[in-house]
């Protein structure tokens, strides 16, 4: 038996039942990380073992008592900037080597609340700043469809993790286009969440005005069953929205598109799109016609700011949050220091890697004396014409759907070497974060070499569940869940 | 934009990040690059347009005036680098004079 190779809601049918033990799934697990992570490197710390206990107290308790909640007995990864209490958490930074949250970040609450069994903690570019998981002070993450392609980034260990089967489930976050892009780089399905649909708490920030939690997942029932545990109003997260939380598995009983209005922006198939994946978004969008869609011709002006603006916004709000290190609460301490000054100087010398320190200096550089205005100001006006575009195409739409890169997954050092170039590719998922709507990622098609090519869908804001329905209907009419990489 | 090896200097002074002769170079030629293309946002018309700090329609958020639990200082402080008798530990600030 490969329950390996289970969605989460297959899985969790058999658990239900009592066909499988939790015990079992570890062991399948085990098995199975064992076997691909040498090759896949998803994880910084896995925690195998630990999983296994609890899945031996989880069935004891379960002889007893057998009511399942939907992710108890679920095998998880998670990725390694959410603080999880007691587990190492290092947002794959020198800076957080050894850091050990002594608390849960409020997501990670409502899973141990739920029974899962953590499996393991995964990689990123640091501080989830970058596109390819190439930024990781580990070393990368590879892509499972080709091992020589980066698995995007940055939430691309937990995206490797679900395509390679080393875990039914994951959770990543996406400041602009971190959860999206790996899984359309992964084939599989990635859901960013409205601004404030999932807390905060306990995520290390990156950019706090666009950073969010969401899923990492096999299919979109297995999205809407984790968002469901997810979402919600946290006390400890002022930016968390009291928006009522509806079952987002009650979208999914729908298998067509009527009544709804899809919008197509131009501007998302201009210039420096790779025609491979033109095409399959081209006949996914015939796919949501036949499906009873009407589709709609929209235009989002301001598609061309999006970079940036997102890259002045993210990076002051970077160099903010980030100042918190400077060796004396938590992490990394120099050792070579005479005071307190060359103490910061030299722990964020040691700690920080090349895109990190290049983000900090880009976002003091904009928020500094007589800059300011110039920079932060002028960015934070664009972005309000940003949303206004959405807004305004929401009027006249309930979906927009586009690509969700210009192109496949690239080649590990493809990109490295020139940082703007890896900016560019985040072109259609950045102005999602900027405009605070909520998007999914799942995948349209493959290239001829072999590699996912991803959809996304867009919706209004707290409006997952129409995101979910078009996506579900365009899963079941469509067969490219099937297709599963052979890790070689 | 064309930024100097100077302002990079200075720029790396504020946010408290010693950086090497190469890094200086590099983030010199990088960050002049990546202004350059950030110019842009000028051509767009934002005369009137207020700032988008936050997309939520939130004002201030208050919890009740009431005391909670907080996390133990033994746990606040275990992952320090240095602590001692409840504090963290840092070099010493004041010169002896």
């Amino acid at each position: 038996m490969s329950l390996h190779k289970l969605t989460l809601h297959e899985l969790q049918d058999q658990f239900t039942t009592g066909e499988v033990t939790a015990r079992e799934i570890v062991y399948a697990y085990s098995i199975r990380i064992n076997q691909v992570e040498p090759k896949v490197k998803a994880f910084i710390t896995q925690h195998k073992e630990s999983a296994m206990a609890q899945a031996e107290a989880l069935d004891q308790k379960l002889k007893a008592w057998r009511r399942t909640m939907p992710l108890m007995g679920m095998p998880l990864a998670i990725k390694d900037n959410i603080c999880t209490e007691s587990v190492l958490t290092t947002c794959a930074s020198r800076i957080l080597g050894n850091f050990v949250p002594p608390y849960d970040a409020s997501v990670i609450a409502l899973l141990r609340g739920q029974g899962y069994l953590l499996l393991g903690k995964t990689n990123l570019d640091e501080f989830a700043m970058g596109s390819s998981t190439e930024n990781s002070a580990f070393g990368p993450s590879r892509n499972p469809w080709n091992l020589s392609y980066v698995p995007g980034g940055s939430s691309g260990g937990s995206a490797a993790a679900v395509a390679a089967d080393e875990c039914v489930a994951a959770l990543g976050s996406d400041t602009g286009g971190s959860i999206r892009q790996p899984a359309a780089c992964c084939g599989v399905v990635g859901l960013k969440p409205t601004y404030g649909r999932v807390s905060r708490y306990g995520l290390v920030a990156f950019a706090s005005s666009l950073d969010q939690i969401g899923p990492i997942t096999k299919d979109v029932t297995d999205a809407a069953i984790l968002l469901n545990v997810i979402a919600g109003h946290d006390p400890l997260d002022s930016t968390s929205a009291d928006v009522l939380v509806p079952d987002y598995t009650r979208a999914l009983k729908k298998k067509d598109l009527k009544k709804l209005k899809i919008g197509v922006p131009r501007e998302y198939f201009a210039e420096g799109i790779d025609p491979e994946v033109e095409q399959a978004v081209r006949e996914a969008i015939e796919e949501l016609k036949r499906l009873g869609g009407e589709i709609k011709d929209v235009s989002l002006p301001t598609t061309g700011a999006a970079i940036a603006t997102y890259y002045v916004i993210a990076t002051a709000e970077a160099s903010s949050n980030l100042a918190r290190y400077d060796g004396v609460r938590y992490g990394l301490r120099s050792k070579q220091m005479k005071d307190l000054l060359e103490m910061y100087m030299k722990t964020r010398q040691e700690g920080f890697g090349p895109e990190v320190k290049r983000r900090i200096m880009l976002g003091t550089y904009a928020l500094s004396a007589g800059y300011y205005d110039a920079y932060y100001g002028k960015a934070q006006a664009v972005r309000t014409l940003i949303r206004k575009d959405f807004e305004a195409a929401f009027q006249e739409v309930d979906l927009i759907v586009t690509p969700v890169m210009p192109t496949t997954a690239f080649k590990l050092g493809e990109k490295i070497a020139d940082p703007l170039q890896m900016y560019l590719s985040d072109i259609y998922t950045i102005s999602v974060n900027l405009a605070g709507v909520p998007a999914i990622s799942l995948p349209c098609g493959f290239s001829k070499a072999g590699l996912p090519i991803g959809l996304q869908i867009v919706g209004r804001p707290f409006q997952e569940d129409t995101v979910l329905r078009g996506a579900y209907a365009y899963e079941q009419a469509t067969n490219w869940r099937v297709k599963r990489p052979s890790i070689r | 934009m064309q930024i100097s090896k100077a302002e990079v200097e200075k720029v790396a002074k504020l946010a408290r990040l010693e950086i090497t002769e190469a890094e200086k170079e590099a983030f010199t030629k990088q960050l002049s690059d990546i202004l350059t293309y950030v110019e842009q946002l000028k051509t767009w018309d934002t005369r009137g347009v207020e700032p988008t700090a936050s997309v939520l329609d939130q004002t201030n958020v208050f919890r009740e005036d009431k005391a909670r639990a907080s996390l133990p200082a033994e746990k606040a402080l275990a992952n320090a680098p240095e602590s001692e008798a409840g504090f963290f530990g840092v070099p010493k600030i004041l010169e002896d004079r």
